[in-house]
């Protein structure tokens, strides 16, 4: 029974908690630059959720094979291995989205979460735990593109997965869609987070 | 001490050997799909931009030790249509690819389809809207294609820049100019026609 309540936990606190881009800052270069419509940012999450779990499974089952000195080049080569499949399956199967997205797969190599959580918990843990840290971190940064996803598009564009919402009335505000508005919506994200869970800390206190 | 580097260098080297199998075997399934996206992408970009043509051949020449290619668009009755070709060129951020159709009286274009472009969303990037790329139908090539802003054209050889992404506009613009030079030059009117 505790052993499903730890797992439960692993999973969980990418979710809220720990979640990578608002909490952690880590992997916040794909959450500024690919998210200025919901379908790239869903898209860009589920690779990284694909990378995540299978590099943590990987390093998980290697934990006690790879020696301490040339841990990091090993999970590096494993890493790499990974994006490279998820790029080529995205370039073969799904062109658009692969055209979408442009370099930011290959650069999912240098997304500190993947190395983060490979270092920080997969190292450590069976493989049980490293799969629900994958999955729990993974989904909970896929939801962080979302949101950055909703909130550009449906200001940038007036729509939102290419349903136009708004009408003709409204004047997109093409500053969402750019750099400038990635960085905007990022940083209110982020202070919102941090003012719920200060909130949530203060009632469970008092 | 010995013991540990003999570890670190077998654990590292079969790391790299099995993920480069790994790699192989998926890129032996991959590529065959890859490529044919790439084809079809292609072909359809060709039949957009020559409408009537309902097959096509390829013609390849070296120039400059460059390869240039022509896609010569034939109609069911075999009869040339026109010739389709790749305009290559930097844009306001990174590369855009065009495919430009230019009839056989080598003066009008046919139109062009945006196939790849990094440029601004929102602003450069309405170059790939049907607006933007419909105003080449029908253009003239000489004594070469221009653009003005913020009014209608008013000479068969200009187009209307996009409000606000003049630069990107622009960028289109030359790219096919420069391939439409190139191509006049290497690949002569008498001898596609023949």
């Amino acid at each position: 029974m505790a052993d499903k309540q730890n797992l439960w936990h692993e999973f969980k606190k990418g979710l809220w908690q720990d979640i990578p881009p608002f909490r952690l800052v880590l992997g916040t270069c794909p959450t500024l630059a690919v998210t200025n419509s919901v379908i790239n940012g869903v898209a860009m999450g589920l690779a990284t959720l694909f990378v995540l779990l299978t590099s943590n499974i990987t390093v998980s089952l290697l934990r006690k094979i790879v020696p301490g000195q040339v841990r990091i080049a090993a999970y590096v080569v494993i890493i790499a291995l990974y994006v490279t499949v998820a790029d080529m399956f995205l370039a073969a199967m799904f062109p658009p989205i692969s055209k979408a997205l442009g370099p930011y797969v290959p650069l999912i190599v240098v997304n500190c979460i993947i190395l983060g959580r490979a270092e920080a918990f997969a190292q450590k843990n069976p493989l049980m735990p490293s799969i629900m840290d994958a999955l729990g971190m993974g989904i909970g940064f896929t939801m962080s593109l979302a949101v950055m996803g909703v909130i550009r598009e449906l200001f940038g564009f007036g729509s939102i997965m290419d349903i136009k919402l708004l009408g003709d009335w409204f004047e997109p505000w093409i500053v969402m869609i750019l750099p400038g508005g990635a960085f905007i919506v990022f940083g209110f994200l982020v202070a919102l987070v941090n003012y719920l869970s200060r909130k949530k800390a203060e009632t469970i206190c008092h | 001490m010995n013991n540990v580097v003999t570890k670190m260098l077998l654990v590292l080297t079969v790391i790299g050997a099995v993920s480069g199998g790994i790699l192989a075997g998926v890129f032996h399934v991959a590529d065959p799909l890859i490529q044919a996206n790439r084809e079809k992408e292609l072909k359809e970009a060709i039949f957009v931009v020559l409408p009537e043509a309902k097959d096509y051949k390829v013609m390849e020449k070296e120039v400059d030790k460059e390869k240039l290619a022509i896609y010569k668009g034939i109609d069911a009755e075999e009869k040339l249509v026109g010739i389709a070709f790749i305009a290559d060129g930097g844009g306001f951020q990174g590369n855009i690819r065009i495919m430009v159709g230019l009839g056989i009286d080598y003066l009008k274009l046919k139109g062009i389809k945006i196939l790849e472009q990094n440029e601004t969303p929102g602003l450069g990037n309405r170059i790939k809207e049907p607006a933007f790329e419909g105003q080449f139908k029908g253009l003239e090539i000489k004594p070469k294609v221009e653009y003005i802003k913020y009014r209608k054209p008013e000479k068969p050889n200009q187009i209307q820049a996009i409000t606000g992404a003049t630069i990107s506009s622009d960028a289109v613009v030359k790219n096919v100019n420069n391939a439409v030079s190139r191509v006049l030059k290497a690949f002569p009117q008498e001898e596609v026609l023949k």
